[in-house]
C-alpha cells in the first residue's frame, strides 16, 4: 500500500526537488565531515557515516562548526554530488541557509509542530518550494 | 515572518547596482528568512573566513575569482589565514600555490585588509561595545560576542561576504539583546585548570547546546586569553552556539564532569605522542607567546615545533625579543596560516601531531586525517623540552 505523508515547512530557498530521504538526528559539520568531491559522509562518529549525499533529500537538524561549511555546500553542488534538496528539522543555521542560497539548493525548515515519521531508508520524497511542503512516499 | 527591505535594498536585490550586490542581497534575504529577521541593519566591520585553499577548494576559488570581478567591499573587511607563510620555505605543490594566489587576488580586488588572521580581535581597534560586526570564523564570532561585547551572529563565509559587499546584516538571533541572555547553563562538576580543560568544556557545550548562547557561570569570569580563546574556538567547532556568558542563571542545566571530559578526549585524543608539536588554533597572541617563552626557561624543544601567529604579532614578538627566544629554542614561527586545516600538517608527512588545541585536534583528526596527542601547554613543555 502506498501512503503519502505531507509535512508543512517554511521555505528558505525556493525550488522543487525529489530524491531518496537521508535522515539523521545529528547535526553536520559540512567542512570536516563530508568529502566534497565524492559527496560522502566521512566522519566515523556520524550516524550517516559512509552515506552519499548525491541526489538525496537530506533531512537533518542544523549545521555545526566551521563557517566555511557554506563553501562546502557550494562545492558539493559544483562537483555534482550535492543533495537535491535539504530540510532542517530543528533550526535553519546561517551556514546551511547561505550555502543553499548560493548553490540554488531548495531548502525548507520543518514547522515546529511537524515531525518526520519513522521511515525506511531510501523512502522517496518531494520538496515543493512553492507551497512549502515535504511529501514523503511511504511504500 | 517577512524581511522588510528599504527601497535601496530592494533595488540592490533587483540588480540595479550590479550582479554581485544582487547576489549579496539574495544571500542576506535567505539568512533573514532562516533566522526570522524583520530587517537588515548596518555593520561596522566584517571578518571573512574562506581564504585557505585547503578549505574552499576549486569551487570556492573559482566562485571568488568571478565574484571579485565586480564586487567591492563597503566596510572594513579583514580576512582569515591562508594555507602557508609566503616568507618561508615549504613543499606545497605549485597548483596549491597558484590557486591560493587566485583567492588572495580575489580578496585583494574586493578591497580586503590582508590580515590573514583568525584573531582579528587582537590586531585591530575594536568598535565600542554594543556595535554590530559580522564575523565568520567561529572563534572570532564567539570572542566578539562573549569577551568584547560586540554583536554578531555565528556567520558563515558567505553570509559575511554578503555583509562585506552591502554593509548590512539581518537583525536576528545574537544581534537582538533578548537572545543574548542565555537560557541554558552548563553545571561544571570538575576542575578547570589549563587552557585544554577550557577547550574540552567548549567542545562538550557546543554539542550539548542547541541555543545560540550558553552560560558557564563564574568559571569563565576573569580567565586569561589562552583559556578564553581555547574555549571559544572549541565551542564554535562542535556546535552552532555563538556566545558564552558568565551569568548565573536559573533554568535548565547540563552537567559537565569527569565522564564528559573523558568522552571528548576519547573522540579527539587519538595518539600517545607525535612527531611535531603544533601550537596555535586560534593563532597565538603576544600573551601566549610570552607565556610559552617564560615556561621554556631557556630549554630547547626536543621535537619539531610549529607555532602559528598573525604577522603583526610576530613583528611585535621580534621587537620584544620573545620571537628570537622561541626560535633559538627550536620553534618554527609561521605567520598568515594556522594549524586548523593547514596543508603543512598532512598524514603523508606525520603520523601524529601534539597540540593543546581542541579545535586543531578536531580538524586534524577529521579533515587532515592525522592522529592527535592532546596535552596542555604546561605538560607539552615539560615533556618535550630539554
Amino acid at each position: 500500500m502506498e501512503l503519502n505523508i505531507s509535512l508543512r515547512c517554511k521555505v528558505i530557498v525556493g525550488g522543487s526537488a525529489s530524491g531518496r530521504m537521508l535522515v539523521t538526528k545529528q547535526p553536520i559539520n559540512f567542512l570536516s565531515s563530508v568529502d566534497h568531491l565524492m559527496g560522502m559522509i566521512t566522519d566515523s562518529n556520524h550516524e550517516l557515516y559512509g552515506q552519499c549525499l548525491k541526489n538525496s533529500l537530506l533531512v537533518f537538524p542544523y549545521a555545526v562548526g566551521s563557517s566555511v561549511g557554506a563553501y562546502s555546500i557550494f562545492a558539493l553542488k559544483s562537483n555534482g554530488v550535492s543533495p537535491s534538496g535539504i530540510i532542517c528539522t530543528s533550526k535553519t543555521d546561517i551556514t546551511t541557509a547561505s550555502g543553499c542560497a548560493i548553490a540554488n539548493i531548495p531548502l525548507l525548515e520543518l514547522h515546529k509542530d511537524q515531525d518526520i515519521p519513522e521511515i525506511d531508508d531510501f523512502s522517496e520524497a518531494i520538496i515543493d518550494g512553492e507551497s512549502g511542503t515535504l511529501e514523503i512516499k511511504k511504500v | 515572518m517577512i524581511v522588510h527591505l528599504s527601497r535601496a535594498e530592494e533595488e540592490g536585490l533587483d540588480g540595479k547596482f550590479g550582479d554581485s550586490i544582487s547576489i549579496a542581497y539574495k544571500l542576506l534575504l535567505s539568512i533573514g528568512k532562516a533566522t526570522d529577521a524583520e530587517r537588515l541593519i548596518p555593520v561596522d566591520w566584517v571578518h571573512l573566513s574562506g581564504v585557505n585553499y585547503n578549505t574552499i577548494g576549486d569551487a570556492g576559488a573559482n566562485f571568488l575569482t568571478k565574484f571579485s570581478e565586480e564586487a567591492r567591499f563597503s566596510v572594513q573587511t579583514t580576512i582569515n589565514p591562508m594555507g602557508y607563510d609566503a616568507h618561508k620555505q615549504n613543499n606545497l605543490s605549485s597548483k596549491f600555490k597558484i590557486k591560493q594566489g587566485e583567492i588572495i587576488k580575489a580578496y585583494e580586488n574586493m578591497g580586503s585588509v590582508p590580515s590573514f588572521s583568525c584573531t582579528p580581535y587582537e590586531l585591530f581597534q575594536l568598535p565600542e561595545r554594543g556595535h554590530n560586526v559580522s564575523f565568520a570564523e567561529s572563534n572570532a564570532a564567539v570572542m566578539a560576542n562573549s569577551v568584547f561585547g560586540l554583536q554578531t551572529n555565528k556567520e558563515s563565509s558567505l553570509s559575511a561576504l554578503a555583509s562585506a559587499v552591502t554593509g548590512k546584516a539581518p537583525y536576528s538571533d545574537l544581534r537582538m539583546s533578548s537572545n543574548r541572555d542565555s537560557k541554558i547553563k552548563i553545571k561544571i562538576d570538575t576542575d578547570l585548570n589549563s587552557e585544554l580543560d577550557y577547550g574540552i568544556l567548549g567542545y562538550f557545550a557546543g554539542k550539548a547546546v542547541k541555543e545560540s548562547c550558553v552560560s558557564f557561570g563564574p568559571h569563565v569570569s576573569n580567565i586569561d586569553m589562552y583559556k578564553a580563546k581555547s574555549l571559544a574556538a572549541a565551542l564554535g567547532t562542535s556546535g552552532s552556539c555563538g556566545m558564552f556568558s558568565n551569568k548565573e542563571i536559573d533554568g535548565e542545566a547540563i552537567s559537565f564532569g569527569k565522564e564528559e571530559v573523558k568522552s571528548v578526549m576519547d573522540e579527539l585524543n587519538s595518539n600517545e605522542s607525535g612527531e611535531v608539536i603544533a601550537l596555535g588554533s586560534p593563532q597565538l597572541g603576544l600573551y601566549e607567546l610570552e607565556l610559552i617563552s617564560n615556561m621554556m626557561g631557556g630549554k630547547k624543544f626536543s621535537k619539531k615545533c610549529m607555532i602559528f601567529c598573525a604577522r603583526p604579532i610576530y613583528e611585535k614578538a621580534c621587537s620584544s625579543g620573545i620571537a628570537q627566544k622561541l626560535e633559538s629554542a627550536g620553534a618554527n614561527i609561521i605567520c598568515d596560516a594556522c594549524t586548523c586545516l593547514s596543508p603543512l600538517l598532512t598524514h603523508d608527512e606525520y603520523d601524529g601531531v601534539i597540540t593543546n588545541s581542541i579545535k586543531a585536534a578536531h580538524y586534524l583528526n577529521k579533515s587532515n586525517r592525522v592522529s592527535v596527542c592532546l596535552s596542555n601547554i604546561k605538560s607539552i613543555i615539560k615533556e618535550y623540552t630539554k
